[in-house]
């Protein structure tokens, strides 16, 4: 089993949903976010083109922070979703300082903390809440392990991104372009 | 024309707008640790080298310092934590993987040995000093017996404990500044160079400065080749690294770099310790107290401006 996530930079006009949803279903402390929405303009006048990418923890295969945590507070489960157990985490930051998306932060209560797949939810067999929130359901959870998912047929269809490949980390959140 | 833009309102405390998580406690610590690791490796080199007649300051005064040094540290580490009463958990695992894992173990094992080997001279050092315990008495005569072992064992922590305070850094591959291989020899060196400059500032002995002045100036000129390496390696190197060692080459730390670390932490100290060999007159806690910041100012520089960069998309 491979969760990932497929997010169509063509669909999502930038909404915030899925902010929202997730800081809803997750009770993520007030100022605070595990998901996030980038605008990305490039190009000159009048050719400007606007990219929109809801972001959040890539759950690497090869993950820095998994790696370079010295608790092992952060690990991987079943299915490559990237995890922190909150009483083993010392909230040393070395993970924060090892992830090239900036994708955890240090919770207000101390530990450090970040997207986590919703595994509560996918472990039902549910999608991420910002899945399912999303209006122009531009975000496509499922297992690469299964050719029928939806993030599979989605990925095999479309040209698609990664962030910072050059990092080595395989991340597991594919922008489609 | 390119511009990224959080529109989501993303602003989380530490994070951004740009990461600023670590503070003056690391690198107040990665200075301390070194210049512990340094007077620790000369203080075990010279006792084994059975120089303890010539070589007091080395071997019985500076070692009274390493103790505090490494507490003060510890204690800066530990403020750090965001999550302070969990801190046990770094002693419930070894993982090989983190440096910063094998770093607290070392800590663990170089800290006592410290306070034991000063435990040993402290009666030497300090004429007046009581053991306020009879036990402790024994322990001291205990020990005593098992100074060429500690020296021994002192000179292989004291080299781990130097080279981790830099590995710790470039085990972060998001960070371009810091994810290059040199920094852990740059940091050991520039460790190691802080701790004699510490140890000659406490001799008295004219032939203890020289011998460690001597090697002190191997140890700068070693520093500053490595230091061009490091920028040299990174301009080298991909977008992202040439972007990070822009910071020292024009960017927001070429004064701070330049003028604190390279010309007023090094060369400066370097030609006035030439000058001292020579003969001349010259303040002798002069270049040992700019080395000292030197050492100090170097980690706060490559700890905030690593932070900075990151991979560019």
């Amino acid at each position: 089993m491979r969760y990932a996530m497929a997010v169509d930079t063509k669909k999502c006009v930038g909404c915030g949903d899925c902010v929202v949803a997730c800081q809803t279903e997750n009770n993520v402390p007030h100022g605070y976010c595990r998901d996030w929405i980038v605008e990305n303009v490039a190009g000159t006048y009048p050719k400007l083109e606007i990219e929109l990418r809801s972001e959040r923890c890539n759950h690497c295969e090869n993950s820095p922070c998994v790696r370079c945590c010295p608790t092992g507070a952060s690990h991987i489960v079943d299915g490559g979703i990237v995890l922190v157990t909150h009483d083993e985490c010392i909230g040393c930051g070395a993970c924060i300082e090892s992830c090239p998306y900036d994708a955890r932060y240090p919770h207000p209560e101390g530990y450090v903390d970040k997207c986590t797949f919703c595994v509560h939810r996918v472990s039902d067999g549910e999608n991420p809440a910002c899945v399912d929130v999303c209006p122009t359901s531009c975000l496509h959870f499922g297992d690469l392990d299964d050719p029928n998912s939806d993030v599979s047929k989605i990925l095999k269809n479309r040209k698609w991104k990664v962030l910072a490949p050059e990092a080595g980390t395989n991340p597991q959140l594919y922008f489609l372009t | 024309m390119k511009e990224e833009l959080f529109v989501s309102g993303r602003n989380i405390p530490h994070i951004d707008p740009y990461l600023h998580l670590w503070t003056w406690e690391i690198p107040l610590y990665l200075f301390l640790g070194g210049l512990a690791a340094g007077i620790l490796f000369f203080a075990g080199y010279f006792y084994i080298m059975h120089k303890e007649r010539d070589m007091t300051a080395t071997i019985k005064w500076a070692p009274m310092l390493v103790p505090f040094l490494l507490v003060i540290g510890l204690g800066a580490l530990f403020l750090d934590l965001h999550h302070k009463l969990y801190f046990w958990r770094l002693y419930t695992i070894i993982r090989l993987e983190s440096p910063m894992s094998w770093g607290a173990w070392v800590l663990m094992a170089i800290t006592p040995l410290s306070i034991v080997w000063a435990g040993t001279y402290v009666r030497e050092v300090f004429p007046n000093f009581k053991w306020p315990l009879a036990l402790l008495n024994d322990f001291e005569t205990f020990a005593k017996k098992y100074r060429k072992a500690m020296a021994w064992v002192m000179m292989i922590l004291a080299v781990i404990l130097g080279v981790y305070t830099g590995i710790l850094l470039s085990a972060f591959n998001a960070r371009p500044l810091w994810n290059t291989s040199i920094l852990g020899p740059l940091f050991l060196v520039s460790g190691f160079s802080t701790g004699l400059a510490a140890i000659i500032w406490m001799s008295k002995s004219k032939y203890e400065r020289k011998v460690l002045t001597r090697i002190d100036l191997i140890f700068v000129f070693v520093e500053l080749f490595f230091i061009i390496h490091m920028i040299m390696g990174l301009q080298a190197g991909s977008q992202a690294a040439i972007e990070a060692s822009q910071l020292f080459l024009g960017g927001e730390f070429t004064v701070t770099f330049w003028i604190f670390v390279v010309l007023l932490g090094l060369l400066f100290p370097a030609t006035l310790e030439i000058f001292e060999l020579r003969g001349y007159h010259v303040p002798g806690w002069l270049p040992s107290f700019l080395i000292l910041m030197g050492g100090l100012v170097f980690r706060f520089v490559i700890l905030e401006a690593g932070q900075i960069t990151r991979y560019l998309y």
